[in-house]
């Protein structure tokens, strides 16, 4: 009951922001909210915002696990360039590859770069930031190298249907968004694993002499981590048709670890909320969404992601709290 | 045979054999690849990156890391350009009050971490997307710089003797270079960098400044960034935007390569030149060798890291259990 209480306090904040910013619009720019519907498609700023920030909900739904343990994965951008490239070079040496195989050697690609940075943070007890880093360094030059160094086009119907179909009226991606999130409620939350993950989180030395076996627990949120930024790239690939290995899935990863914070994740791990990461990406996406529905310059949209990330942390931090509740305290006073 | 190093200097020495192998195997893989020619284009080759990467250095060496060097480098460049040629400010102007900005922009995310205790890597994450956008709202485009200045400065080369000279960015690099050095290692500043580093609540104990400090290192590595901006737009004449886009990685990955440990308070500011050294030492044997992709680059120094990262845990874990 505790636990639920709190995990439901610290969803607060990024609801209260999503819904000013939805009040917002509501007030300045009542269109934003209109939906209308083509060849039996849902189409608006509100399907859009799910269509567009699903790469970054599928990916933060896979960090979340990681952050709960304590970690933090910053290759994912670079495991969906990755990805991008290896299916871009798939149906380029055959364009009449099954959907099926190229899933899964591309998949396959990702879950070996996940498992990697699982077994260096887990095995060589590598601090994550620094084990993900590596990849980082070196995953654009790898995805590049793949591709021949330039860009590819990807155009392929059965492929393309993951970045661009329809599913009973909606994006397919935000059908996949949904389908992810359930698995990983039925699978994460609802079983034992949760609480290995939060054990290993909160204290790795106690999680491993209550018989919790740790290092396997950070292998596989790492091994899940990859595979959903792989499953992120391509849609990403498959969305816009085109395999760039300099910019598919670039800052990415700031996102997903932004998205997962102001969800109410700790960084320090311990504690996670897979809908809290949702409704994160939810706000990041809807505070873009709004700015370009207000003609701002997409160039400049990383300035107010920039300000909402460090204002979030800010209200985290227990001084920030205390200097800004006794600023108010004495202004009651005087 | 007994040949004692000491445990502090291992990876320094690590750094330096790496250097004079790959050296040397380029130098007999390519011919013309072991000349005084090649070894001075490593310098100006490089020098933004290296710069940035001994602002790094510091950074590192107090247990914090700065992931918004390239996006300042971005900023930088763009916002110099922009004034000298849109606003026709004389580039001595501009150049201070990009390093101002610079340093006080470094400042401002030293204080955030350091006052209200918010990990560096968010905070400087934060600042990689701000000044990122910055530089986009200074200009979108790419601009070249035409000025009396820019055009005497490119053939302001120190003469080195036997038909060599150093160009204005390398000599630059080697300046900023001695200035780290005297930092880290003749100056309170300095060896409060190291004891923080080591142990920040031991240091906070012995009364050291912690606070001033930390928000130094990352004014210190702001400055740096801004330099290197300035840097770009004398080896490139021009300033853009996108100048800069994951340089922070290649910076941090010299940094580590030249023997600092990721942890903080372990490291030496010259084994960043030879890291800068080797990093210039794979571009240009790839270069040299002409069928090899230059995304190996990036390849190679991720490969590199990894090697040193696990050198330097297994170097830790030794020392945790002597």
């Amino acid at each position: 009951m505790k636990q639920s209480l709190k995990s439901s306090s610290s969803l607060i904040w990024p609801l209260a922001g999503l819904g000013l910013l939805l009040l917002f619009n509501a007030v300045f720019n009542p269109s934003f909210f209109s939906i209308s519907i083509v060849d039996g498609n849902l189409y608006g700023n509100l399907i859009d915002i799910f269509r567009n920030g699903s790469i970054t909900m599928i990916l933060a739904l896979g960090m979340c696990l990681v952050i709960a343990t304590g970690g933090v994965d910053l290759s994912v951008g670079t495991i969906m360039a990755i990805t991008g490239a290896v299916v871009a070079i798939i149906y380029q040496s055959d364009p009449d590859t099954s959907l099926f195989v190229a899933l899964l050697v591309a998949l396959g690609v990702a879950g070996v770069a996940g498992a990697l940075n699982g077994a260096l943070v887990a095995y060589a007890r590598i601090q994550p930031i620094i084990a993900t880093l590596i990849l980082m360094v070196t995953g654009r030059g790898i995805a590049s190298f793949i591709t021949g160094e330039k860009q590819i086009a990807v155009e392929n119907d059965a492929f393309g249907y993951l970045g661009t179909g329809h599913l009973i009226a909606l994006p397919f991606s935000m059908v996949l968004v949904f389908l992810l999130y359930g698995l990983m409620v039925l699978g994460v939350r609802k079983t034992p694993v949760a609480l290995f993950i939060e054990a290993t989180g909160d204290n790795e030395d106690a999680a491993h002499f209550s018989g919790v076996n740790s290092k396997m627990i950070k292998l596989l949120v790492y091994l899940v981590c990859g595979l959903f930024a792989g499953l992120a790239g391509l849609v990403e690939t498959s969305n816009i048709a085109n395999s760039d290995p300099s910019q598919l899935g670039i800052y990415r990863e700031l996102d997903a670890i932004f998205a997962v914070v102001v969800g109410g994740t700790a960084l320090s791990g311990g504690r996670f909320s897979l809908i809290g990461a949702i409704i994160g990406a939810l706000l990041l996406q809807t505070l873009t969404t709004t700015l370009y529905s207000y003609g701002v310059d997409s160039a400049l949209s990383p300035i107010p992601k920039a300000v909402l990330i460090v204002t979030v942390c800010l209200l985290r931090s227990d001084r920030f709290r205390k200097q800004f509740t006794s600023l108010y305290a004495r202004k009651n006073v005087a | 045979m007994s040949l004692k190093i000491s445990r502090k200097y291992v990876p320094l020495t690590a750094t330096f054999v790496v250097f004079v192998v790959l050296f040397g195997i380029a130098s007999l893989r390519y011919e013309g690849f072991a000349s005084a020619a090649v070894v001075v284009e490593l310098f100006s080759e490089n020098a933004f990156l290296g710069i940035c990467a001994l602002g790094m250095t510091l950074v590192i060496l107090s247990g914090g890391i700065d992931l918004s060097v390239g996006s300042v480098v971005g900023f930088t460049s763009t916002f110099v350009a922009t004034m000298i040629m849109e606003y026709a400010w004389h580039p001595i102007n501009a150049w201070a009050v990009a390093l101002v900005l610079g340093t006080v922009f470094g400042a401002g995310m030293g204080c955030l971490i350091h006052f209200y205790k918010l990990p560096a890597f968010l905070v400087t994450l934060g600042g990689l997307f701000f000044a990122r956008g910055m530089a986009y709202a200074v200009n979108r485009e790419s601009l070249g710089i035409n000025h009396d200045l820019y055009n005497g400065l490119a053939s302001a080369n120190i003469p080195l003797g036997g038909g060599l000279s150093l160009s204005l960015t390398a000599s630059l690099f080697i300046a900023f270079f001695v200035l780290t050095f005297y930092i880290g290692r003749y100056t309170k500043f300095g060896r409060n960098v190291y004891a923080i580093g080591g142990d920040e609540d031991s240091a906070l104990l012995m009364g050291l400044p912690v606070g001033r400090t930390k928000i130094g290192v990352y004014a210190f590595s702001g400055f740096c960034s801004a330099a290197a901006g300035i840097v770009m737009t004398l080896y490139t004449w021009s300033g853009n935007p996108l100048n800069g886009v994951a340089l922070e990685l290649d910076a941090i990955a010299v940094v580590v390569v030249g023997g600092t440990l990721l942890t903080g308070g372990v490291g030496f500011v010259a084994g960043t030149l030879l890291g800068v050294l080797i990093y210039g030492t794979i571009q240009q044997a790839i270069y040299f060798d002409g069928n090899l992709s230059s995304s190996l680059t990036s390849v190679a120094i991720g490969v590199l890291l990894l090697i040193f990262i696990l050198l330097q845990k297994a170097i830790v874990s030794k020392g945790e259990e002597a």
